[in-house]
Protein backbone atom coordinates (compact mmCIF):
# COMPACT_ATOMS: atom_id res chain seq x y z
CA UNK A 1 0.00 0.00 0.00
CA UNK A 2 2.97 2.23 1.20
CA UNK A 3 4.61 1.35 -2.34
CA UNK A 4 1.55 2.30 -4.66
CA UNK A 5 0.90 5.57 -2.66
CA UNK A 6 4.82 6.93 -2.99
CA UNK A 7 4.00 6.46 -7.02
CA UNK A 8 1.35 7.74 -7.91
CA UNK A 9 -0.61 9.67 -4.80
CA UNK A 10 1.76 11.57 -2.88
CA UNK A 11 -1.02 13.11 -0.71
CA UNK A 12 -0.89 11.57 3.16
CA UNK A 13 -4.02 9.68 3.41
CA UNK A 14 -5.05 10.27 6.74
CA UNK A 15 -7.25 7.17 6.72
CA UNK A 16 -4.33 4.89 6.76
CA UNK A 17 -2.40 3.53 9.29
CA UNK A 18 0.72 1.73 8.24
CA UNK A 19 -1.22 -1.47 8.64
CA UNK A 20 -3.78 -0.48 6.24
CA UNK A 21 -6.55 -0.44 8.51
CA UNK A 22 -7.76 2.13 10.93
CA UNK A 23 -9.19 1.13 14.30
CA UNK A 24 -12.38 3.20 15.74
CA UNK A 25 -12.30 5.06 12.31
CA UNK A 26 -9.89 7.76 14.11
CA UNK A 27 -6.04 8.54 13.55
CA UNK A 28 -3.54 6.79 15.23
CA UNK A 29 -2.45 10.54 16.41
CA UNK A 30 -6.33 11.33 17.58
CA UNK A 31 -6.37 7.78 19.51
CA UNK A 32 -3.36 8.09 20.64
CA UNK A 33 -4.17 11.71 22.51
CA UNK A 34 -7.66 10.48 23.62
CA UNK A 35 -5.65 7.54 25.37
CA UNK A 36 -3.11 9.93 26.98
CA UNK A 37 -6.20 12.28 28.18
CA UNK A 38 -7.56 9.54 29.84
CA UNK A 39 -4.75 8.79 31.65
CA UNK A 40 -4.35 12.91 31.93
CA UNK A 41 -8.39 11.95 33.34
CA UNK A 42 -7.46 9.53 36.27
CA UNK A 43 -4.41 11.70 37.27
CA UNK A 44 -6.50 14.56 38.25
CA UNK A 45 -9.15 12.71 38.97
CA UNK A 46 -6.64 11.33 42.08
CA UNK A 47 -6.09 14.49 42.97
CA UNK A 48 -9.50 15.80 43.12
CA UNK A 49 -10.71 12.91 45.27
CA UNK A 50 -7.95 13.06 47.84
CA UNK A 51 -9.26 16.73 48.01
CA UNK A 52 -12.17 15.18 49.25
CA UNK A 53 -10.40 12.48 51.38
CA UNK A 54 -8.62 15.26 52.98
CA UNK A 55 -11.41 17.58 53.15
CA UNK A 56 -13.76 15.13 54.58
CA UNK A 57 -10.85 14.04 57.36
CA UNK A 58 -11.30 17.88 59.10
CA UNK A 59 -14.73 18.80 60.56
CA UNK A 60 -16.78 21.27 58.37
CA UNK A 61 -17.59 24.36 59.45
CA UNK A 62 -21.19 24.40 61.30
CA UNK A 63 -22.58 27.83 62.87
CA UNK A 64 -24.24 26.13 65.70
CA UNK A 65 -20.13 24.81 67.07
CA UNK A 66 -18.22 27.84 65.61
CA UNK A 67 -20.32 30.81 65.64
CA UNK A 68 -19.86 33.47 62.77
CA UNK A 69 -17.51 32.58 59.88
CA UNK A 70 -14.07 33.28 60.47
CA UNK A 71 -10.62 31.39 59.54
CA UNK A 72 -9.66 29.04 61.44
CA UNK A 73 -7.29 25.89 61.14
CA UNK A 74 -9.54 24.20 63.66
CA UNK A 75 -12.25 23.52 60.13
CA UNK A 76 -12.40 23.34 56.89
CA UNK A 77 -13.11 27.01 55.22
CA UNK A 78 -16.22 28.23 52.59
CA UNK A 79 -14.64 28.90 49.74
CA UNK A 80 -16.70 31.50 48.89
CA UNK A 81 -14.88 33.25 52.14
CA UNK A 82 -11.64 32.55 50.80
CA UNK A 83 -11.57 33.80 47.00
CA UNK A 84 -13.15 37.19 46.87
CA UNK A 85 -10.58 39.19 45.99
CA UNK A 86 -10.76 41.02 42.71
CA UNK A 87 -7.47 42.86 41.01
CA UNK A 88 -7.60 46.56 41.14
CA UNK A 89 -11.55 46.41 43.38
CA UNK A 90 -8.57 46.09 46.82
CA UNK A 91 -10.81 45.54 50.14
CA UNK A 92 -14.13 44.83 48.20
CA UNK A 93 -15.80 41.51 48.94
CA UNK A 94 -16.89 40.26 45.44
CA UNK A 95 -16.94 36.24 46.37
CA UNK A 96 -16.73 34.27 43.36
CA UNK A 97 -16.36 37.13 40.58
CA UNK A 98 -12.96 36.74 39.54
CA UNK A 99 -12.65 32.79 39.33
CA UNK A 100 -16.10 33.54 37.53
CA UNK A 101 -14.63 35.67 34.81
CA UNK A 102 -11.67 32.95 35.09
CA UNK A 103 -13.93 30.38 33.83
CA UNK A 104 -15.49 32.64 31.23
CA UNK A 105 -12.12 33.55 29.80
CA UNK A 106 -10.75 29.25 29.91
CA UNK A 107 -14.96 28.76 28.21
CA UNK A 108 -14.59 31.60 25.77
CA UNK A 109 -11.16 30.26 24.46
CA UNK A 110 -12.34 26.37 24.04
CA UNK A 111 -14.64 28.32 21.50
CA UNK A 112 -12.62 29.79 19.98
CA UNK A 113 -10.48 26.70 19.62
CA UNK A 114 -13.64 24.93 17.83
CA UNK A 115 -13.69 27.95 15.65
CA UNK A 116 -10.32 26.88 14.55
CA UNK A 117 -10.49 23.38 14.25
CA UNK A 118 -14.11 23.81 11.91
CA UNK A 119 -12.23 26.13 9.68
CA UNK A 120 -9.29 24.04 9.07
CA UNK A 121 -11.94 21.14 8.21
CA UNK A 122 -12.38 24.10 5.02
CA UNK A 123 -9.16 24.76 4.47
CA UNK A 124 -9.49 28.53 5.42
CA UNK A 125 -6.19 29.26 6.88
CA UNK A 126 -6.55 32.59 7.21
CA UNK A 127 -9.25 31.82 9.90
CA UNK A 128 -7.23 29.09 11.64
CA UNK A 129 -4.82 31.78 12.19
CA UNK A 130 -7.48 34.06 13.53
CA UNK A 131 -8.66 31.71 15.93
CA UNK A 132 -5.88 30.28 17.08
CA UNK A 133 -4.31 33.79 18.07
CA UNK A 134 -7.80 34.25 19.91
CA UNK A 135 -6.96 30.69 22.02
CA UNK A 136 -3.55 31.48 22.72
CA UNK A 137 -4.70 35.07 24.21
CA UNK A 138 -7.72 33.53 26.33
CA UNK A 139 -4.48 31.18 27.18
CA UNK A 140 -1.99 33.57 28.39
CA UNK A 141 -5.33 35.86 30.38
CA UNK A 142 -6.28 32.57 32.18
CA UNK A 143 -1.94 32.21 32.93
CA UNK A 144 -2.31 35.63 34.01
CA UNK A 145 -5.00 35.93 36.29
CA UNK A 146 -4.35 32.45 38.19
CA UNK A 147 -0.48 34.50 38.40
CA UNK A 148 -2.87 37.17 40.27
CA UNK A 149 -4.43 35.18 42.44
CA UNK A 150 -2.00 32.36 43.51
CA UNK A 151 0.03 36.39 44.83
CA UNK A 152 -3.17 37.09 46.36
CA UNK A 153 -3.51 33.67 48.29
CA UNK A 154 0.41 33.95 49.22
CA UNK A 155 -0.17 37.63 50.68
CA UNK A 156 -3.53 37.24 52.10
CA UNK A 157 -5.72 39.74 53.75
CA UNK A 158 -4.80 42.84 55.57
CA UNK A 159 -5.86 41.57 59.02
CA UNK A 160 -4.43 38.29 58.73
CA UNK A 161 -5.77 35.51 60.91
CA UNK A 162 -4.94 35.15 64.34
CA UNK A 163 -4.02 31.97 64.99
CA UNK A 164 -2.81 29.93 68.83
CA UNK A 165 -0.23 27.35 69.07
CA UNK A 166 2.12 25.78 71.88
CA UNK A 167 5.85 27.12 71.58
CA UNK A 168 7.78 26.06 74.23
CA UNK A 169 4.92 24.66 76.28
CA UNK A 170 3.26 27.75 76.46
CA UNK A 171 0.30 28.84 74.39
CA UNK A 172 0.96 32.31 72.06
CA UNK A 173 -1.01 34.24 69.94
CA UNK A 174 0.27 35.04 66.60
CA UNK A 175 -0.82 36.79 63.14
CA UNK A 176 -0.17 35.15 60.38
CA UNK A 177 -0.57 36.92 56.50
CA UNK A 178 -1.53 34.12 53.38
CA UNK A 179 -0.60 30.77 52.89
CA UNK A 180 2.58 28.78 52.16
CA UNK A 181 2.80 25.37 52.44
CA UNK A 182 3.42 25.03 56.04
CA UNK A 183 1.02 27.38 57.22
CA UNK A 184 -2.60 29.05 56.10
CA UNK A 185 -4.34 32.25 57.25
CA UNK A 186 -7.49 30.44 55.77
CA UNK A 187 -7.61 27.32 57.43
CA UNK A 188 -6.26 24.25 57.77
CA UNK A 189 -2.38 23.71 55.99
CA UNK A 190 -3.59 21.24 54.18
CA UNK A 191 -6.43 23.09 52.30
CA UNK A 192 -3.60 25.69 50.99
CA UNK A 193 -1.28 22.84 50.07
CA UNK A 194 -4.20 21.54 48.32
CA UNK A 195 -5.05 24.93 46.77
CA UNK A 196 -1.08 24.95 45.29
CA UNK A 197 -1.14 21.43 43.69
CA UNK A 198 -4.16 21.42 42.02
CA UNK A 199 -4.63 24.46 40.65
CA UNK A 200 -0.99 24.24 39.89
CA UNK A 201 -1.08 21.39 37.89
CA UNK A 202 -3.77 22.45 35.92
CA UNK A 203 -1.81 26.18 35.58
CA UNK A 204 0.93 23.54 34.13
CA UNK A 205 -1.57 22.00 31.67
CA UNK A 206 -2.68 25.51 30.42
CA UNK A 207 0.91 26.57 30.01
CA UNK A 208 1.70 23.58 27.64
CA UNK A 209 -1.38 23.64 25.97
CA UNK A 210 -0.44 27.69 25.38
CA UNK A 211 3.21 26.57 23.78
CA UNK A 212 1.26 23.93 21.59
CA UNK A 213 -1.33 26.84 20.37
CA UNK A 214 1.63 28.79 19.81
CA UNK A 215 3.50 26.20 17.92
CA UNK A 216 0.19 25.21 16.09
CA UNK A 217 -0.20 28.84 14.98
CA UNK A 218 2.99 28.91 13.66
CA UNK A 219 3.33 26.01 11.65
CA UNK A 220 -0.11 27.23 10.04
CA UNK A 221 1.16 30.77 9.30
CA UNK A 222 3.50 29.61 7.33
CA UNK A 223 1.45 27.16 5.64
CA UNK A 224 3.06 23.34 6.73
CA UNK A 225 -0.85 22.09 6.96
CA UNK A 226 -2.01 23.65 3.85
CA UNK A 227 0.78 22.18 1.93
CA UNK A 228 -0.45 18.77 3.67
CA UNK A 229 -3.49 18.95 3.20
CA UNK A 230 -4.87 19.03 6.11
CA UNK A 231 -5.42 20.10 9.31
CA UNK A 232 -5.71 18.01 11.79
CA UNK A 233 -3.04 18.71 13.82
CA UNK A 234 -5.21 21.49 14.87
CA UNK A 235 -7.75 19.30 16.18
CA UNK A 236 -5.16 17.32 18.66
CA UNK A 237 -3.80 20.00 19.97
CA UNK A 238 -7.65 20.82 20.06
CA UNK A 239 -8.54 17.85 22.10
CA UNK A 240 -6.08 18.76 24.68
CA UNK A 241 -6.80 22.38 25.17
CA UNK A 242 -10.69 21.04 25.62
CA UNK A 243 -9.40 18.52 28.23
CA UNK A 244 -7.74 21.37 30.13
CA UNK A 245 -10.91 23.24 29.94
CA UNK A 246 -13.46 20.41 30.95
CA UNK A 247 -10.27 19.94 34.32
CA UNK A 248 -11.22 23.28 35.25
CA UNK A 249 -14.82 22.67 35.13
CA UNK A 250 -14.44 20.22 37.43
CA UNK A 251 -11.55 22.15 39.74
CA UNK A 252 -13.90 24.92 39.44
CA UNK A 253 -16.88 23.19 41.54
CA UNK A 254 -14.72 20.85 43.63
CA UNK A 255 -12.71 23.44 44.87
CA UNK A 256 -14.91 27.12 44.83
CA UNK A 257 -18.44 26.35 44.57
CA UNK A 258 -19.05 23.51 46.98
CA UNK B 1 -17.62 22.38 -0.31
CA UNK B 2 -20.34 21.33 -1.51
CA UNK B 3 -21.76 24.58 -0.35
CA UNK B 4 -20.24 27.30 -2.78
CA UNK B 5 -21.51 30.91 -2.14
CA UNK B 6 -19.65 34.22 -2.82
CA UNK B 7 -17.00 33.83 -0.55
CA UNK B 8 -14.23 33.71 -3.18
CA UNK B 9 -10.14 33.49 -2.18
CA UNK B 10 -7.65 33.26 -4.73
CA UNK B 11 -6.85 29.83 -3.18
CA UNK B 12 -4.98 26.86 -4.74
CA UNK B 13 -8.16 25.04 -3.54
CA UNK B 14 -10.30 27.32 -5.05
CA UNK B 15 -13.49 28.21 -2.96
CA UNK B 16 -13.50 27.92 0.48
CA UNK B 17 -16.83 26.77 1.93
CA UNK B 18 -18.95 29.11 4.38
CA UNK B 19 -18.26 28.66 8.32
CA UNK B 20 -20.89 26.02 10.10
CA UNK B 21 -20.77 27.19 13.32
CA UNK B 22 -23.82 27.32 14.59
CA UNK B 23 -23.99 24.04 17.00
CA UNK B 24 -20.40 25.98 18.14
CA UNK B 25 -22.24 28.69 19.46
CA UNK B 26 -25.10 26.89 20.88
CA UNK B 27 -22.77 24.85 22.69
CA UNK B 28 -21.33 28.09 24.33
CA UNK B 29 -24.67 29.29 25.12
CA UNK B 30 -25.92 26.23 27.04
CA UNK B 31 -22.20 26.43 29.03
CA UNK B 32 -22.60 30.02 29.55
CA UNK B 33 -26.51 29.53 31.37
CA UNK B 34 -24.97 26.46 33.24
CA UNK B 35 -22.41 28.00 34.37
CA UNK B 36 -24.58 31.39 35.61
CA UNK B 37 -26.85 29.10 36.79
CA UNK B 38 -24.35 27.47 39.28
CA UNK B 39 -23.39 31.18 40.42
CA UNK B 40 -27.46 31.87 41.32
CA UNK B 41 -27.03 28.60 43.33
CA UNK B 42 -23.82 29.52 44.92
CA UNK B 43 -25.38 32.50 46.46
CA UNK B 44 -29.17 31.30 46.92
CA UNK B 45 -28.92 28.20 48.70
CA UNK B 46 -27.74 27.08 52.08
CA UNK B 47 -24.96 24.42 52.22
CA UNK B 48 -26.43 20.97 51.91
CA UNK B 49 -27.03 17.78 49.87
CA UNK B 50 -29.08 19.30 47.83
CA UNK B 51 -26.46 22.30 46.68
CA UNK B 52 -24.22 19.57 46.33
CA UNK B 53 -26.04 17.39 44.02
CA UNK B 54 -26.90 20.03 41.91
CA UNK B 55 -23.36 21.37 41.92
CA UNK B 56 -22.40 17.96 40.77
CA UNK B 57 -24.92 17.47 38.27
CA UNK B 58 -24.54 20.64 36.13
CA UNK B 59 -20.68 19.65 35.81
CA UNK B 60 -21.84 16.38 34.71
CA UNK B 61 -23.92 18.25 32.71
CA UNK B 62 -21.16 20.59 31.42
CA UNK B 63 -18.53 17.71 31.22
CA UNK B 64 -20.82 15.88 28.79
CA UNK B 65 -20.76 19.33 26.55
CA UNK B 66 -17.60 19.78 26.60
CA UNK B 67 -16.39 16.15 25.63
CA UNK B 68 -19.64 15.68 23.31
CA UNK B 69 -19.29 18.55 21.21
CA UNK B 70 -16.12 20.35 21.24
CA UNK B 71 -14.27 17.13 21.86
CA UNK B 72 -16.41 15.32 19.28
CA UNK B 73 -16.75 12.24 20.87
CA UNK B 74 -20.07 12.00 20.23
CA UNK B 75 -19.98 11.59 16.66
CA UNK B 76 -17.17 9.11 16.97
CA UNK B 77 -17.50 5.19 16.81
CA UNK B 78 -19.56 3.42 19.29
CA UNK B 79 -15.99 1.27 20.04
CA UNK B 80 -13.99 4.82 20.86
CA UNK B 81 -17.13 6.16 23.04
CA UNK B 82 -17.12 3.08 25.33
CA UNK B 83 -13.14 2.80 25.47
CA UNK B 84 -12.75 6.56 26.69
CA UNK B 85 -16.07 6.40 28.86
CA UNK B 86 -15.77 2.93 30.66
CA UNK B 87 -12.57 3.24 32.04
CA UNK B 88 -13.93 6.68 33.88
CA UNK B 89 -16.08 3.95 36.27
CA UNK B 90 -12.76 3.45 38.04
CA UNK B 91 -13.07 7.16 39.44
CA UNK B 92 -16.54 6.72 40.82
CA UNK B 93 -15.30 3.94 42.88
CA UNK B 94 -11.89 5.15 43.98
CA UNK B 95 -14.32 8.22 45.19
CA UNK B 96 -16.19 6.29 46.86
CA UNK B 97 -13.99 4.79 48.81
CA UNK B 98 -11.59 7.51 49.47
CA UNK B 99 -14.77 10.14 50.86
CA UNK B 100 -15.96 7.01 52.93
CA UNK B 101 -12.32 6.55 54.49
CA UNK B 102 -12.25 10.18 55.24
CA UNK B 103 -15.19 10.43 56.94
CA UNK B 104 -13.82 7.19 59.15
CA UNK B 105 -10.47 9.53 59.98
CA UNK B 106 -12.48 12.19 60.96
CA UNK B 107 -14.84 9.74 63.50
CA UNK B 108 -11.54 8.29 64.41
CA UNK B 109 -9.32 11.60 64.95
Amino acid sequence: MAATATTDAPVFDKKTWMGGVEPMKASYGKLMMWFFLISDTFTFSALLVTYGLIRFSYPAYDPAVHGEFHFSNLYWPIPEKVYEAVPFLHGMELPLVFVGIMTFILIFSSVTMVLAVEAGHRMDRAAVEKYMLWTILGGITFLGSQAWEWSHFIHGTDEGTVIREIVNGQWVERTIFGANLVENQYGPPAFADLFFFITGFHGTHVLSGVVLNILIFYRTSFGLYERRGHYEMVEKVGLYWHFVDLVWVFVFTFFYLV
Amino acid sequence: MADHSSHHHDHEHGVIAEPQTKGIWKTFIILSVLTAFEFLIAFTLNAGFLKTSIFVLMTIVKAFYIVGEFMHLKHETKSLIWAIILPCIFVVWLMLALLMEGGFIYIAK
